[in-house]
This record gives structure tokens, C-alpha cells and sequence, in this order.
């Protein structure tokens, strides 16, 4: 195993006498490396095992049957019970907790991306009186926790279903309340990142636009917003994520009578684990979990790129 | 361009503000109000001045609340941080150089592709296939081969002792990843030749990560540093799905969250906020001593 440190060493001019104690040096350092590196390969895929083990065994647990469950937890199953994910599909609702969380997430993502682009853009490239005032708002919206909010938060989508016309719909236990209340709380983040974004587009093009007769409204749509690609695709990811994952959200503002049938993914999950217990379909739960795991671990193969650059925009701003 | 730019800045901001101010703003405002009252949900408020303060500050589980976010805050930081550094130090520098060039373990992309995966699972999820995995009995798949060994089964979430632990373990299993990536990028800035350097002055692998990779670092570490204090803060997702009666045994695990959470459900909504409040200013204090003692020059490279 050679390292730059040997290669390094070997060229330096040698010095009689030091020679030796540079031999030995090296041969401890040589040894202090293969030792590290050993140590750091077995932490590696130690790491790496203890973050797949508990997802294998889950997929292996939804092909057993209940008694296999609550035999010996690494018994193979002896025959593959695929029977377990119609059951949690349909029996258990899967199917339609995931649709409703498509929904909401589809249509609230889209929301918090339009809004909060346009919010950004404007504050970012437009002097006008009020600006920081506003952007300073969104911003203060990161520094408290959403637990703070929660009980007030509450009470107002309980009284926005009480406007007329459109208040059947924006209410407690309906879908376009929470799609709301997703969408403002999604706002700080995306605003905040998205006017650092906006604020570095160059200038000369959005003028040339201008000059050409674009509307401010055209020159949005059709010029910076193409632009800001990159910026956009990163925080759309980090939305779906957060909101996909949300739960605080769902289980406050979805618990009423008959909300069941608009419950999200996660609610879903967390209400088959508590009624696994008395149902004592325990195979269902599995099945589920790696229902709810499976598409996740599909669309991280195929954008494991720009998940991680999404997750991680915030913190390398 | 100043023709038609008020009223396309309004037309642009309107919905935006209103959405936030009546969800997010006017929200936030109101608690701070309704902590002051004996708002039920039903009845009008009436303002009951610091009472909501005084019952919360004689509530053993508010005690125990505030205990067990502080352990985390100081618990989950260390050990995630302790993790994720080495790892990814591993994944960057611990490989054998070539040509020079330092380059990462042999699968570095595969470990940071696995690392990273947890992160993209929702707290629930992960809750439920720990709670299975870590049943008492030997049906769980750690208490299984425990068994075999004739090792008596843990009560990862029976036993008041071990639950808090069990709570920050699957906490640091699902964030290791991301730090990981976050280092990595963080490390991946540093200049190879500040590494040739010390290579020259005969520093081994740990003084290198003493003595340069860390101090450089140190604004990602930083920025993970604040993410997990936050994380520490929350955790509700995590307690209330995961451990026995929500935040037990007897409130062995339950966080602050859980408890403004529980008392919202019970309807105290005066209380709830109260709690609230308490969490929003143990974050302030967070917040403000981080960035009081992180003052530090800065290393440009």
C-alpha cells in the first residue's frame, strides 16, 4: 500500500543519519495507515448494516404469516405470504391514505413553488416600500416552532370553514385546509432560499426583456424562472420531502369524525400500528411499512443526486 | 420599468401574505395571548394572567419534559456529530492516494448512498419499524438473537431507564446519513494541498483530523450543530409513535412537544400555549447561545 506520505518522504533530499529514523518512521506510519484504513472500513459497512438490517428485516417480516411474526424474529418465512399486501392495501387502507397524500402534496407543493417564487422574485428584484418589512416576516417564520402555533392554528382553518362558499372546503378535516396550512408553512424556507437564489441572476438579461416589451408578469414566467432552474428544482424536492413526511400538521388538523377517509400516508402508518395490536393482523403492518418504504426507496435511486443537494441546500447556504 | 410595478408587486405578493399571515403570523401572535387565558376551545377567553405559568412550573412532566429535550440537546449533537465525522472522514481521506490525489474509501459513493437513506423516510415510519424491531420479546430482531445467546430481552421501550436512550439511538440512526453528505461536501472543500502540507510536517491521520479537517470544518459543524439543537426540540413525531403510552413508561421519554400536543387534544388550549411559549423561548436561549459562543474567526480558503 503506498500513500503520498512514503512518495513524499522518498523524495525529499535524505540526510545522512536521518535516513534511518526516516525508515522506521515511515514503516510506522505505514502500518498506523493500514490500520485506520481497516478500523474505517469495518465502521463503513458496520454503519452500512445497521442501516439496511432493520429495513430487510421489515421487507421480509410482510411475507410471514402472524405466528411466524411472533416466533423467532429470524426465521425465513416458509411460504411467501403475498397475500399480506392486498390485505394492507385495501383491508388496512394503504392504497388510500398514499392517494391522499399524493394529492395533498402534489397540490401543495405546486402552491408553495408558485407562491413562494413569486414572493421571492419580488422581493429580491423590486424596490418598493414595505419590502424588508415583508421579507423580514417570512423570515421570522423560522425561528419559532410549529408547536407554538398549533393550538391557534387550529381555531383559524376551524374558522376559515366557517366562510361562505369556499369554506366547506379549506376547513378542519378537509384537504384544502391542510394543502393551506402546508403551503404557509412552507413559505419561510422557500422564500428565504429562493430571493438568495433570484438576487444573483444577472441583470443585463431581465433588461433586455424589458427593452423587448415583456411585462414584469412575462419576464417572470419566461425569463427568470427558467433561469432559477437549478435553485427550484432543489427546493420543490425539499418541499415534497418535508411535506410527504409531515405529521404534527395532519393528525391536528385531520382528527375529527370521518376524517379517516382524507388521513395522509403517515397518519395512516402511525393509526395501523396502534390497531395492529387489537386487529392482530400484525403481517398488514408489515406489508404496509414496506409499502409506505418501497416508492421511497425507488425515487432515491433514481434522484439520489438531486434529494441529497435538496436536502442539504439549506444547510450549505 | 417603474411603469406598472406597484400594482405587479401586489398582484405577486398578495396571496403569498395573506396565506402566511392568517396561518403563520397571526397563529404565532395569538399564542402568545391565549397562554395568558383559560381558552377551552368553546367558551370565550378570559385572561387569567400568569396561571397557565405557575400550573405548568408545578407539573412534574412539564419538569421531565424540559429534562429530556435538554438531554437530547446535548446527547444528539455529540453522538450524531461524533458519528457522522468519523464516517465521513473515513469516506474522504481514508482511502489510499493516487497520484497525489487523496481519494475516498473503496465504495465510498455506495456507503454515502446508504447512509444518506433514512433521512428520506418520514419519522413515522421509522417509529413503527423500530417499535417492531425492538419488541421485548423474542420476536423482536434485536431481543431475537439476544435470546439465543441466553442474554434476558431489553425493554427498549418498557423500561423507564433505557427508553430515553432508545429514543436518541433511532433519533442519531436516522440523521448519521445526512450529516455524512454534509461533512462530506464540507471536507470535499478543503484544498488537497493544505492536506500535502501537513503530510509533509509528518502529521498522521489524527492530528490531520485534529489539527486541519475539524478547525476548517468548523462553520459546517456549526450550521450541523444548530440543525440537531432544533431536531432536539422537536422530536415529537418520534415519542408519540414510537414509545408505550406516548412519551412513556409514566413519562419516561415524553418531550415538550408532546405535551403542548397532548394538552391541545384535551382541549386546554390556554395551557397548550402556555407550554408553547416555554419551548419557543428555550429555543430563543438556544439559539442565542449558540451564536454567542461560536463567535470565531473566520478561516478563509
Amino acid at each position: 500500500m503506498t500513500t503520498i506520505r512514503t512518495d513524499v518522504s522518498a523524495s525529499k533530499p535524505p540526510t545522512q543519519g536521518s535516513a534511518a529514523r526516516h525508515a522506521a518512521t515511515r514503516t510506522a506510519r505505514r502500518r498506523e495507515v493500514r490500520l485506520l484504513s481497516g478500523l474505517g472500513h469495518l465502521a463503513l459497512a458496520l454503519w452500512a448494516l445497521i442501516v439496511l438490517v432493520p429495513i430487510a428485516w421489515t421487507f421480509i417480516s410482510s411475507l410471514k404469516t402472524g405466528p411466524e411474526i411472533f416466533g423467532n424474529a429470524w426465521t425465513m418465512p416458509k411460504v411467501l405470504h403475498f397475500d399480506n399486501f392486498s390485505r394492507a392495501w385495501t383491508k388496512a387502507h394503504i392504497g388510500k391514505y398514499m392517494i391522499n397524500s399524493i394529492i395533498v402534496v402534489s397540490l401543495s407543493t405546486f402552491g408553495t413553488m408558485l407562491f413562494g417564487s413569486m414572493a421571492a422574485y419580488v422581493l429580491a428584484r423590486y424596490k418598493f416600500w414595505g419590502n424588508r418589512l415583508i421579507y423580514y416576516l417570512f423570515v421570522s417564520g423560522l425561528a419559532f416552532p410549529v408547536f407554538l402555533a398549533i393550538t391557534p392554528l387550529f381555531f383559524a382553518v376551524k374558522s376559515m370553514g366557517n366562510l361562505p362558499v369556499i369554506g366547506p372546503w379549506i376547513g378542519l378535516d378537509t384537504r384544502g385546509g391542510l394543502i393551506l396550512v402546508y403551503i404557509a408553512y412552507s413559505l419561510p424556507f422557500t422564500v428565504l432560499f429562493l430571493a438568495a437564489f433570484f438576487k444573483t441572476l444577472p441583470d443585463s438579461i431581465a433588461e433586455a426583456a424589458i427593452m423587448d416589451g415583456a411585462s414584469h408578469t412575462r419576464l417572470f414566467f419566461r425569463v427568470m424562472l427558467p433561469m432559477a432552474r437549478s435553485g427550484l428544482v432543489s427546493i420543490t424536492i425539499f418541499n415534497i420531502l418535508g411535506q410527504w413526511n409531515q405529521y404534527l400538521l395532519p393528525v391536528a388538523l385531520l382528527q375529527g369524525q370521518g376524517a379517516e377517509d382524507r388521513w395522509v400516508l403517515t397518519q395512516g402508518i402511525a393509526n395501523i400500528s396502534t390497531s395492529a395490536g387489537y386487529e392482530s393482523d400484525w403481517p398488514a403492518l408489515f406489508a404496509a411499512l414496506t409499502l409506505a418504504i418501497l416508492p421511497m426507496i425507488v425515487m432515491y435511486a433514481i434522484f439520489q443526486r438531486q434529494i441529497q443537494a435538496g436536502l442539504t441546500a439549506g444547510a450549505l447556504k | 420599468m417603474r411603469h406598472g410595478k406597484y400594482p405587479f408587486v401586489i398582484s405577486f405578493l398578495a396571496i403569498p401574505v395573506v396565506l402566511y399571515v392568517i396561518y403563520v403570523i397571526g397563529p404565532y401572535a395569538q399564542a402568545f395571548y391565549l397562554a395568558l387565558t383559560n381558552y377551552n376551545g368553546f367558551s370565550a377567553p378570559t385572561f387569567v394572567g400568569f396561571e397557565n405559568f405557575t400550573r405548568m412550573f408545578h407539573n412534574d412532566l412539564f419538569w421531565k419534559a424540559v429534562q429530556h429535550n435538554l438531554f437530547l440537546l446535548v446527547a444528539l449533537p455529540l453522538v450524531t456529530m461524533a458519528i457522522a465525522l468519523f464516517l465521513s472522514f473515513m469516506l474522504n481521506v481514508g482511502g489510499r492516494s493516487r497520484g497525489g490525489v487523496r481519494s475516498g474509501v473503496w465504495g465510498s459513493k455506495f456507503y454515502r448512498l446508504v447512509f444518506f437513506f433514512p433521512q428520506v423516510l418520514a419519522v413515522v415510519i421509522v417509529a413503527v419499524l423500530f417499535q417492531q424491531i425492538l419488541r421485548p420479546d423474542a420476536s423482536g430482531a434485536v431481543n431475537g438473537p439476544l435470546h439465543t445467546l441466553g442474554v434476558s430481552p431489553i425493554g427498549f421501550l418498557t423500561n423507564p431507564t433505557v427508553a430515553m436512550w432508545t429514543v436518541l439511538a433511532v433519533l442519531v440512526w436516522q440523521a448519521v446519513g445526512f450529516y455524512v453528505v454534509l461533512f462530506s461536501a464540507g471536507m470535499s472543500n478543503i484544498p488537497q494541498d493544505i492536506y500535502e502540507a501537513a503530510d509533509l510536517d509528518g502529521a498522521g491521520r489524527f492530528s490531520m483530523f485534529f489539527r486541519v479537517t475539524l478547525p476548517l470544518l468548523f462553520d459546517t459543524v456549526q450550521v450541523a450543530w444548530v440543525y440537531l439543537g432544533i431536531a432536539a426540540f422537536d422530536a415529537f413525531a418520534l415519542v408519540q409513535v414510537l414509545t408505550v403510552e406516548q412519551g412513556g413508561p409514566d413519562g419516561a421519554t415524553t418531550v415538550l412537544a408532546n405535551e403542548v400536543y397532548k394538552n391541545f387534544l384535551q382541549s386546554k388550549a390556554g395551557y397548550a400555549s402556555a407550554m408553547g411559549v416555554a419551548l419557543f423561548f428555550l429555543t430563543l436561549t438556544f439559539a442565542g447561545l449558540t451564536v454567542r459562543l461560536s463567535r470565531r474567526e473566520r478561516v478563509d480558503f
